[in-house]
This record gives structure tokens, sequence and C-alpha cells, in this order.
């Protein structure tokens, strides 16, 4: 087929990935007037944003009148182990509340304080109730809200439509890109001068992860072959509480509310181990006895926060030793027990998602019995790295926000800052995107040859005579990461894993696909796999250069934070030959209010609300 | 595990037929596990719409045994071992492919729904709402749009009237905003001309097949049903509205703000 007779459909900003950045930024696009395209690999609602139970973080203060953006960006510094962007962490920090009030404006239903105003909860890292919810259904509120407003704002969505490859023009400026309808599985070229990737992360290349087949790293591997750089990528967060049985459901996540409205983690011997766990850095804000956590649950505000509200990447470590070290639930996990913490009622109240999930997928009554519980695959800290105020890569035109861009939460991210995070830095990317694609006059000229070129390698595994089947593939690359990029990495692991993703790029050369291209997932699966395993060896490489312990990083042969590199972040990008290259980046001094907030005590940063 | 047969219709908008898949199961799996492992080692061009498999997102609607189910919530030890375990596409929208249909009419059908018109906030930039007084909006709002409501509405499904009503779905997005503490939109009208309230005969069956329990038709349905007809049926309330030219629903709302 020529590129002519190609449908072609045209924006001024074209935003790939339908969850809740990707949303936000076509708002703020269309809010501005420009046309703006909205492309949706599944259908519009079903984004991975409706999984996030927990809630949105943002210091309104209105539980705990003490918080605000300082305590915020601190916590999120020193929970990213202070390998953030300074100024990403603060922006975030700034803005969420007004992110918060805006989707309330947009006819969100937050559950209420006594005096009517939005309520917040205790999440683990932060140090005040601050996470704007209701219920375990944050997510579904914020989505719902983002589709229900975005529908009356001019965008044209596309759904089950699947972005390939960008396209760029002879500058090296994006042009746009090429996409199928997963319907008929026909190509569309979208022309565009600015594009916002918001294409989430690449939990799919692991077996155990809370994950849906959506995820991917197709903005990761698209934005990496046309020339962008990531960062941070060996910082994949284990969320502590995934679901471990029965097999089928392994790894569906488990909310951290559980335990910020009270829940306990047990081992076999009924210890309430998280207390052997306290990492010195947080020692003096948390609880050393049960009495002191049991004060805390009933309100005392000079009590000190529970251990099972410390950070996730430090509860997932604590799980996984005490499972190695034969303290572990029947089934391989530790227990999560709120049953005996709460009365019934305040349970299914709080947590009715997690009710009815225990109770249809394992037949368990949570308001009765502990759950059990285990680390799950389930966010990329790292991300295509960005400009911090614009978004926009290195790529001019191409913006990326939300899980897929890094840089915002270090070395580990607190619950509750991707809800947060997604909104802040989604219209952020938004405002980049308008201001870049206003300095175009038209639409830069798209290279017809690697149209046609992007085309062929598509229909490739339609019309091979035999080959690998591409579920095959993917649950071999599920295997690879599992066992050799897991939680606890060490380098001859990490080498292992790359020598056999080496292979693996090897047989997804020929990788054979049944039927026709018209909705099938097969098809979909093979197309995929590429930006899945460029993700996995980005996470890999990175995990190999960083010869330390921190955050969710924890290399067995390199114990422990090293103060050396806390100076670097690891970039990756495209090196010589086409090889994906990793490298030890310094970063820069931070600025010096910043810091001085980052190190402030509570009590100073608490003076400033009564100034 | 013991293997198992499943019965899944494949084809598209020109036809298509049953056929049947053997698959070696493991333990607590549900519908859309057997999915999955057809797909990997028999069918790869299977198609099934899935996202969150945990029942948050609606997706993965489809006909189990005749009900109308989330394939991801639908556990397999709940029928009888020897029991064939049949599966089809929900039958109210045309079937793209396998069991896959087409549900864009459910997204015409939003934004035909006036978009939330808050009222002003407070002097202090915030809103203030009681926990009791959105609890009822909360219920509505925790539709996860799997359309299986609309799937069994007799109107949409047997006498295919989506030309005169927006399906229970729609009515409860529009009770949603109607209830809002913050809305100050009438919504009655709209209710009555646009979205078809009069169509539906409260058979309950949306509420009955609703996987989030909401329920449908006594909290939302009926209530709006009952303000159209205290609005336009209503003699005394009628005669009123001539007298004194009020009627405009949330009025108090209105001069608060």
């Amino acid at each position: 087929m020529s590129v002519s007779e190609l449908q072609t459909i045209e924006h001024d900003v074209l935003v790939v990935g339908a969850g809740g950045a990707g949303i936000r930024a076509a708002i703020e696009a269309a809010s501005q007037g420009l046309s703006t395209g909205l492309l949706s690999k599944s259908l519009l609602g079903k984004a991975h944003t409706v999984m996030a139970e927990g809630g949105v973080a943002a210091a309104l203060g209105n539980v705990d009148s003490r918080d605000n953006w300082k305590i915020h960006f601190r916590d999120t510094m020193r929970g990213g182990k202070f390998l953030n962007q300074w100024r990403m962490a603060q922006l975030h920090a700034q803005q969420a509340p007004d992110r918060v009030r805006e989707l309330e404006e947009w006819g969100a239903v937050f559950d209420r304080t006594e005096d009517g105003l939005i309520n917040q909860r205790n999440f683990g890292g932060h140090r005040y109730p601050r996470l704007a919810h209701v219920g375990d259904r944050t997510g579904l509120e914020i989505i719902r809200t983002l589709q229900d407003f975005c529908i009356h704002k001019g965008i044209d969505t596309h759904m089950e439509c699947t972005a390939l490859d960008l396209l760029l023009d002879s500058d090296g400026k994006v042009a746009g890109l090429l996409a199928y309808w997963r319907e008929t599985g026909r190509f569309v070229l979208f022309r565009a001068k600015a594009v916002v990737f918001s294409t989430g992360g690449g939990g799919k290349a692991w077996r155990v992860t809370s994950n849906s087949w959506e995820y991917t790293g197709d903005g990761l591997g698209m934005a990496y072959r046309a020339g962008a750089e990531m960062i941070d990528m060996e910082f994949t967060q284990f969320h502590p509480t995934g679901m471990v049985w029965p097999p089928s459901v392994r790894g569906i996540l488990v909310t951290e509310g559980v335990r910020g409205d009270g829940g306990i983690l047990l081992n076999n011997k009924n210890e309430r181990f998280m207390f052997d766990y306290i990492p010195e850095r947080f020692a003096p804000e948390t609880a050393d006895t049960e009495e002191e956590a049991q004060r805390w649950l009933g309100g005392d505000r000079d009590a000190r926060r529970p251990p099972e509200l410390l950070t996730r990447d430090v509860v997932a470590r604590a799980i996984t030793r005490e499972v190695k070290e034969g303290r572990g639930s029947p089934n391989g996990g530790v227990f999560l027990d709120i049953a005996s913490r709460r009365p019934a009622d305040f349970i299914r109240r709080k947590l009715p998602s997690m009710y009815h999930q225990f109770k249809e997928l394992a037949e368990i009554d949570i308001t009765e019995e502990p759950m059990e519980v285990g680390p799950t695959l389930h966010y990329f800290m790292g991300g295509i790295r960005v400009d911090d105020d614009s978004q926009q890569t290195c790529v001019p035109g191409l913006f990326a926000s939300g899980e897929c861009a890094g840089g915002m939460h270090g070395a580990n991210r607190l619950g509750g800052n991707s809800l947060s995070d997604l909104l802040v830095f989604g219209k952020l990317s938004g405002d980049g995107a308008i201001e870049y694609a206003n300095t175009l006059d038209s639409l830069p000229d798209v290279d017809e040859d690697r149209v046609q070129e992007l085309m062929r390698a598509a229909t490739a595994p339609l019309n091979r005579e035999e080959g690998t089947n591409p579920y095959l593939i993917q649950e071999k690359l599920q295997q690879i990461m599992q066992s050799c990029v897991g939680i606890v990495r060490n380098a001859e692991d990490l080498q292992k894993g790359l020598d056999e993703l080496e292979e693996l790029k090897e047989e997804t050369k020929t990788v054979k696909v049944h039927a026709s291209a018209q909705y099938n997932p097969g098809w979909n699966v093979a197309l995929d796999l590429p930006n899945l395993i460029i993700t996995a060896e980005a996470v890999t490489r990175a995990a190999l250069v960083r010869e330390e312990s921190r955050g969710a990083h924890t290399r067995t042969d390199f114990e422990g934070e090293r103060d050396e590199w806390l100076q670097y972040n690891v970039i990756l990008s495209p090196g010589e030959g086409g090889r994906l290259e990793a490298r030890k980046e310094e970063r820069k001094d931070p600025p010096e209010d910043l810091e001085a907030i980052a190190n402030a005590t509570l009590e100073e940063l608490e003076a400033e609300n009564d100034g | 595990m013991a293997e198992r047969t499943f019965r899944v219709w494949r084809g598209d908008a020109e036809g298509g037929e049953f056929k049947d898949y053997a698959v070696e199961l493991d333990r607590g799996m549900v519908v859309l596990d057997a999915l999955h492992l057809i797909q990997a080692q028999h069918a790869g061009d299977l198609a099934v719409r899935w996202n969150c498999k945990a029942g948050k997102c609606g997706s993965c609607s489809m006909e189990i045994n005749g009900r109308p189910r989330l394939s991801c919530m639908t556990r397999i030890n709940e029928f009888g071992s020897d029991e064939l375990i049949t599966v089809r596409p929900i039958k109210t929208f045309p079937v793209l492919k396998d069991l896959v249909t087409d549900v864009s009419w459910n997204y015409d059908q939003n934004k035909r729904i006036k978009p939330f018109k808050p009222k002003k906030k407070d002097a202090d930039g915030n809103y203030r709402m009681m926990q009791r007084d959105v609890e009822r909006v909360q219920e509505f709002r925790k539709c996860i749009e799997c359309y299986l409501c609309q799937n069994v509405c007799h109107v949409l499904r047997d006498q295919d009237r989506k030309d005169a009503f927006v399906g229970p779905r729609f009515m409860i997005r529009v009770a949603s905003l109607e209830m809002h503490p913050l809305d100050v939109e009438d919504r009655v009208p709209e209710t009555r001309d646009e979205l078809g309230s009069g169509m539906c005969n409260i058979t309950r069956c949306c509420t009955d097949v609703c996987p989030e329990h909401i329920q449908i038709t006594d909290n939302g349905i009926i209530p709006m049903k009952e303000r159209v007809v205290d609005r336009y049926y209503d003699p005394l309330l009628w005669l009123l509205r001539k007298i004194t030219g009020s009627g405009k629903k949330k009025a108090s709302i209105d001069s608060e703000s």
C-alpha cells in the first residue's frame, strides 16, 4: 500500500495513552484550542489508573493541619533516597493540591471529613494523613472524572488503537506516528506537531505483576528508537502486598490502604516482624513498640507511625527475607491482618474492593481471616528522561508524563504519589506540548520510506510460513526477568539475564502469528514484544551499572547505600551500532532552598503553617 | 489439576460457530484464565477484551453458560466438574470478533448527558459536602462500565430500542449528577425527553447482573422516574408552578451560591 492511500489523521497535539496522565494532558492541550488526539490501546476508562486503590497524595492539610507542600516534598525525597530530580519533586508537591481540588470541580466525589472537606488517609512514607481517596477505588474515581470531563472538550479519542513507532522529519523533530486499529488490523498514519507519551510502564515483562497486558513499555521502546534517553530504569517497584493465592491471581494488588487503615504484617510465628526492619533514617519517626503503634492507630498525635507504613522498598524486602528464612505463610507470602484490628463494617466500608476481591477470587473473608500477600512488580520509577518543567525529551516535539516518564520518584515511589504525579505532570506535559506546537507553522513532513518499512515489519509475522509462538516468547521473557532481575539482584544473575535477552531478541525476529490482523491478540503480543524487550534490557543494564543497594534496587553483591552513588543517575541511550548503552551521569547540585527543606526537621517545617 | 473443555464462540459480524478447546487448569482459575490458556496453546487469534483481571475495569464482560458475567471474576470451580462451560459474546452489541463486541454506542450515550455544572466554591476555595450526602452518589460512581446492565436491559436487548433509551448505565450516570450535592444543572427534562426514562419497566434485570452490586433500579432509576413524574405529571405541583412560576429544582442551592 502506498502512503498516500493510507488513512491519515492530523492533530496539533497527539497524546498516546489514555490513563490519567494522558487524559489530563489532552484536556490541557484541547483547552487551549489546539486540535488534540488521544490514542488509547484499550477502551477509554480502562487504563491502569483504574487499578489505583489507596488514594492521591496532596498536602491539603484537611485532616492534619500541620501538613504543607514542603513536608510532602521532604517525604518524597526521603522516600526516593534523594535520587529524585529535585525540581520535579518540588513541582509535584506544590501543584498536587490544586490538581486534586480541580478534580472535585470536575465532579469527583472524594470521601469527606467530619467538616465536609476532602478526607485524607495515612499511607507509607507520608508523615501525615495525605491521601485523598474514595474507599479503595480512588483510581476509578479519577479516571472516570477525567473521562467524563474530556468528552466535552473536543478531543478526538481514538480507541483500541496501538502506536507502532514515532516518525521524525528530516531535522529529527517529531512529525507523527504510525499506528494500527486493533479492530481491523489496518494501519493509520497520525501527523502531529507534538506527541505526548503517557503510555505507562512495562510490568508485563515480569511473571508476578499487578500490571495488565497493556504495560509493555511501548512509550519507552518508541522513544528510545527515536533517540530519547531513559533514566533511573534500575528502580522497579515491587509492591509489598500482592495476592499470592490462588496461583492464577498471584500478583494482583492488595492496596496499601489496608495498612494505612490499621492492617499489620505477621509471619508464621505470629510475629509483627516489621519492627525488626526499621532503617536508621526512619527510626526517629517510627514506632518501636506495639504499644506505641497501637496508640497511633487510636489517633494519638504524639505517637509515631507503625513500621508497616515504612516505604514500599523496605516492606517488600522485609517480606522477601521472612519468606526466604522460613517464616512465610503456606503459599510463600506473609499474613496481612486487618480482621483483628478493625470491626467488620469498617473494613467493608473503607476497603470494599479488597473485601470482594478476596471473597470472590480466594474465598477468604478479610473481616474474619488474614490475607496472604507477597511482593508483585507494580511500577517503574524510571522512564523516559524529560525536562523538569516542560516534560520535553531530547527529541524535539516529544513529551512524556506519568509512569513512562522518569526522574520524579528517584529510587522509590511513595504510595499515592503516582496519582498526583499523573495529574501534575499530565497537565505540565500538555502545557509543554502546546507551547512547542505553537512555534511550528505547519505539520512536519513524514518520511514515507520509513512508514513503508514499519508496515512491512509489522505484517511480517503474519506472512511467515513458520516461526515461534509470540505467547511463548513473552512467557520466556517473564521467566528471565522474574528469576534474574527480581527484588534481590547480583551481577551474575543480571549478566545471565542480559545473555538470555539477547537470545530472545533473535527469536523474536522469527515470530509467527496465525490468522489475519483483524482483532488478533497474538499479533498484538508479537508487535508489543520489541518494546517490552528493550524495556527489560534497559532495567537489566541499569541494574548492572548501579553497584549499590538503594531504594527499590537491591544488590546482594553491593549491600547498603554507597555515598558516592548518591551523585549519579543511570542514563540509557542508543549507543554505537544500535546497542543500548547504560552510563552513570553526575547529578546537578541541588538548589539550596530545596536542599534546606529536605534536610530540615519536621518541627521547622510545621512551624511555617503557624506563621 | 484436571483438563477441562470450554466451548467458545468464534466468528465475526458475518457469522460464526462454537468451537471446543481443552486446557489443563490450575487451582483457583477463573474463566478468563482458561481463555488465556486457549490463546497461548490453541488459538492465538482468539479475541477477548480484558485489562485489570481483578473486577475493576469492566472490560471482560461475556455470557458464560447463559449468564452475563465478568470472566475475570467467574471461578471455574463454581461449575460442576462435568458441566460444559460455554462462553459467548454479550448479545446486545454487535460482534466485532469472537468475544469482542462493538460497545461504542455506550460512549455516544455518555456524550449526550450534560456535563457536571458545579455551584460556586466557599470563600476559602473549598467545597463542603457531608459524607452522608455523598454516599448515594458514590454508590453510582462505583460503576466500572462493564455494560452488563446494558446487555440485559429488555429495552436494549429484546426490543432493540437504542434509539429511545440510554439504558441503565446512563440512567445511573445522570442520577449521579442529579443527586450530586454540588451540581446545579436541571436534569429532569433531559431525563424524560432525551434519555428516555419512561422506557424502563423496572424488571430489575440490570440490578441482578451488576458486579458492583449497585442498586441501579431502586436507588437510581426509580428516583429519577419519580422526579420526572413530580415535575410533569403531578397536578398539584403543576398548578403551584403555574401560579408561582417556580419549579426549577435545586432552587435552594442556586440561591446559596
